[in-house]
């Protein structure tokens, strides 16, 4: 003690020192480790808290969005009054994506049974096909013709071949086209194909009373191309709407449509678990934060010893605001340190456990993390002091 | 002198008992609402994914196959098997009947219409906008008004009862009408075989239609007129017909049980696989109120909404453990703050003679009296503060069960123990000596 009051003395007769300002901010960090670490837990865990909530709310709407891509296009792309789409919109659609989202063009006709029933024939792109539309339920994915690449040139000779041609039968359709499984003839505009059926789709909606082709089989027989192109683009509403703009612009001949019922429930449900996961932020960072400063009030409360042997022995005001302030912000920014490590790896477990995808670590988080937890310790500590300073260090001495 | 013990405690020491009971009032407070929303968040945004349509349709049985490219049909709407419009208040009368929260007829039909001296044919499709039915005692409105909520009409909606039609709006653009508009309307003839032209003498009626609005849906009803059924009735001449019923449910989303085929269950396993709002039971039972028909999930909707709901559950639930952690720890640490100030008067127990027990105690009793006031009144604020998001996102009730009061209450007297235990033991063993000079 009074070792600790002549390095005092001696610093007062020396003007500002700071070394033995840094000295006594380690000392009574190391001397009282017990109350230091909880409060410095405390910290932590509310900077944890506060990062993993604040990260998985800015998180959460692409990951949302992901789940809402299940549900299909949002884009639909139509020849204008019915036309065909030109050969190239389907490549322009993708260079416009760029990854960002996934295409499958149809091609729809109405062709004739055996029995001269009418039953609607679509060619489409059986690898995009089962990435867009991923609630299909296909009990087997025809294989890609393997003879397309060579008869592109001669439409004819696949149609002569006789070989029976894939095709996907809708569930409705099925019994009526190919009741035992056998390999049945369409006719369009008097050209017949011969079709294998690979598997049935059942979707519960229109797609259950046609038969898809592959666009390799249906394009010589029909030689019609795709009239429409349906997109699932990903990404914000703003986002998406930019690609539609793009694409309009791209490709004149098209209709561009948002799929509205798909968009505007995407955006209802976003917004209300938005508004939901901040509400909870809110509340959690809350208690965190108060839950913190009630642990450093006690922290600081206990040491007013400290302080008013402090003021006993001549430090100014400004120098004990300083030395009480320096301690809570170095508290603080430790805690928000640790604490944000920790809540990214609990943002991430949350992530890969609800949603099976890493959440990515938001760094924009941590200055708000940082600000909002020095703020949160030196309230905690000036509060207390100032309570204290009114008070004379003889009462506070005597313990009473 | 225990209970005088502890009431003059509470009656003393106002300020810390405050301070150490807004922790814990503040603690239980956003358990509450956490749990409470938790607890709701599954059937609000159910509710919220219904807006994206139905998610089963209801056909007739024996019904060919459609031939529809665009949502333009391209088959004689006389063709196929129909079901009965007398059928539809019974979907309100099946087991989960709580769980319908709407279903619309459709009757779609082709009508040669009237403009500017020339007749064009156009697809009509004939539903209800917002009818209102009755099962047993039971009144309920339902229709595409409710069901597809992203249907935008400028001008009025028309009345089921009237003669009033929605005009898609690229039909409209094309034929050039405004609400308030009339048109001709003509239905195919069943003597004449093909469409009635209302100059050819054919017997089938032609009708007077008003258009009150147009309708915008970025779908195939764009280019169709949407009438009410009875307008679509009569022009197919066949009463009381529909040919499709959308319905939109409320379901649990599908698991490996609610795939299995009902048929290969027996006795109680299908009972539950029955009484499980799974879209296949819904289904089944829908088959079964209405006459000749078969019910099927529309796989895009049904089986997504599923996905999306078990995220954001999940998401809830895991935020609602970071809750209740977050407030299990500020409850702690403020009783082990309020505990540790208190180290005097401990010493002055212990030198006067009071065992470790008899001061535990003590500290235990107040802990669980500050929980149960605290723990009662974050009970009502929490509620209060559900109801309150409930309101303002999702725009309806958050109830929170009073049965819960219980179970709350316990586990903040849990959480207030396990906070205090630390601080207790410490106080406990404490040298009365030291503890009276203030050294330690």
């Amino acid at each position: 003690m009074s070792h600790q009051a002549r390095d005092l003395a001696a610093s007062r007769g020396h003007g500002k020192h700071p070394s033995m300002f840094l000295r006594m901010l380690l000392r009574a960090a190391v001397l009282r480790r017990g109350r230091a670490a909880s409060a410095l837990f405390a910290m932590v865990v509310a900077a944890a808290v506060a990062t993993a909530m604040l990260n998985l709310y800015v998180d959460v709407q692409a990951k949302l969005q992901r789940e809402f891509r299940n549900y299909g296009a949002n884009i639909i792309l139509i020849g204008k009054d019915g036309a065909s789409l030109p050969a190239s919109a389907l490549s322009q659609v993708d260079s416009t994506l760029a990854g960002r989202g996934i295409a499958a063009p149809f091609a729809l006709i109405v062709a004739r049974t055996k029995d001269g029933q009418p039953i609607v024939v679509a060619g489409t792109d059986f690898d995009r096909v089962k990435q867009l539309d991923r609630w299909w339920s296909v009990s087997a994915w025809p294989a890609e013709n393997p003879h397309f690449s060579q008869n592109q040139g001669d439409p004819s000779t696949s149609l002569r071949a006789g070989v029976g041609h894939p095709g996907l039968v809708g569930v409705r359709a099925m019994p009526l086209v190919s009741p035992k499984n056998q390999p049945f003839d369409l006719t369009f505009q008097g050209r017949t194909l011969q079709v294998t059926p690979a598997g049935t789709v059942q979707t519960g909606a229109a797609e259950d009373s046609r038969i898809y082709l592959s666009l390799a089989d249906f394009t010589p027989w029909t030689g019609v191309q795709p009239s429409t192109i349906e997109v699932a683009a990903s990404g914000s509403a703003a986002e998406v709407a930019d690609v539609m703009h793009q694409l309009a612009q791209a490709i004149p001949a098209a209709d561009v449509r948002p799929v509205r019922q798909i968009m505007e429930g995407e955006a209802r449900v976003l917004g209300k678990t938005r508004a939901t996961l901040l509400a909870a932020a809110a509340l959690i960072i809350l208690t965190a934060a108060l839950c913190v400063l009630s642990t450093l009030m006690g922290w600081v409360f206990d040491r007013r010893r400290d302080f008013a042997i402090m003021k006993a022995l001549g430090a100014s005001e400004r120098l004990l605001n300083g030395f009480f302030a320096a301690e809570a912000a170095a508290l603080g920014a430790t805690g928000a340190l640790i604490g944000f490590v920790v809540g990214i790896g609990i943002a991430a477990w949350i992530g890969r456990a609800n949603f099976h995808a890493a959440v990515v670590p938001r760094l924009g988080v941590l200055p708000i993390v940082l600000i909002g937890s020095m703020a949160v310790t030196l309230i905690s500590a000036i509060l207390p002091i100032s309570l204290l300073r009114r008070v004379q260090p003889a009462v506070i001495l005597r313990g009473e | 002198m225990f209970v005088r013990l502890v009431y003059e405690s509470f009656r003393r020491q106002k300020r810390r008992k405050v301070l150490a009971g807004a922790a814990i009032t503040l603690g239980v407070t956003v358990a509450t609402a956490m749990i409470a929303v938790a607890t709701d968040i599954g059937d609000k945004i159910n509710r919220e994914l219904r807006t994206i349509g139905a998610n089963l349709v209801v056909t007739p049985q024996e019904d060919s196959l459609d031939v529809e490219i665009g949502g333009v049909n391209l088959k004689p709407p006389t063709d196929g098997a129909f079901l009965s419009e007398a059928d539809l208040p019974k979907i309100k009368g099946i087991f989960w009947h709580n769980n319908i929260l709407g279903f619309a007829p459709m009757l779609p039909v082709s009508a040669a219409i009237q403009s500017a001296g020339k007749s064009q044919e156009v697809s009509v499709v004939g539903t209800y906008f917002a009818k209102k039915l009755s099962y047993g005692n039971e009144e309920f409105i339902t229709g595409v008004r409710s069901l597809y909520p992203w249907w935008k009409v400028s001008g009025a909606w028309p009345d089921d009862n009237s003669h009033d039609v929605l005009l898609g709006e690229r039909l409209a653009s094309r034929l050039g009408k405004e609400p308030g508009q009339d048109l001709t309307a003509g239905g195919p003839s069943q003597n004449c075989g093909k469409w009635l032209r209302v100059d050819l003498a054919c017997e089938a009626p032609s009708l007077q239609l008003r258009v009150s609005g147009i309708l915008s849906t970025g779908g195939a009803e764009d280019d169709e007129i949407v009438a009410p059924l009875s307008v679509a009735q009569q022009i197919l001449g066949k009463p009381d017909a529909l040919k499709r019923v959308y319905v939109s449910a409320l379901t649990k989303p599908e698991d490996a049980f609610g795939r299995r085929d009902p048929k290969s269950l027996s006795g109680a396993i299908y009972d539950r696989w029955y009484c499980t709002p799974y879209p296949q039971a819904i289904a089944l039972q829908l088959t079964e109120a209405m006459s000749h028909s078969h019910a099927e999930q529309i796989r895009q909707v049904a089986q997504n909404e599923g996905a999306v709901l078990t995220r954001i559950e999940g998401l809830i639930f895991l935020i609602t453990l970071a809750a209740l952690f977050a407030s299990g720890l500020a409850v702690s640490a403020a009783m082990a703050t309020a505990i540790f100030e208190r180290r005097t008067e401990v010493g002055l127990m212990k030198a006067l003679g009071a065992g470790k027990l008899a001061i535990a105690s003590i500290f235990f009793a107040e802990a669980a009296l500050m929980a149960l006031i605290g723990g009662a009144i974050g009970f009502g604020v929490g509620s209060a503060l559900a109801h309150q998001i409930g309101h303002s996102i999702f725009n309806s009730q958050i109830s929170i069960s009073p049965v819960l009061l219980p179970v709350i209450l316990a586990i903040a007297v849990i959480v207030t123990f396990a906070g205090s235990a630390l601080a207790i033991r410490r106080a406990v063993s404490l040298d009365p000596v030291f503890a009276l000079r203030g050294e330690i």
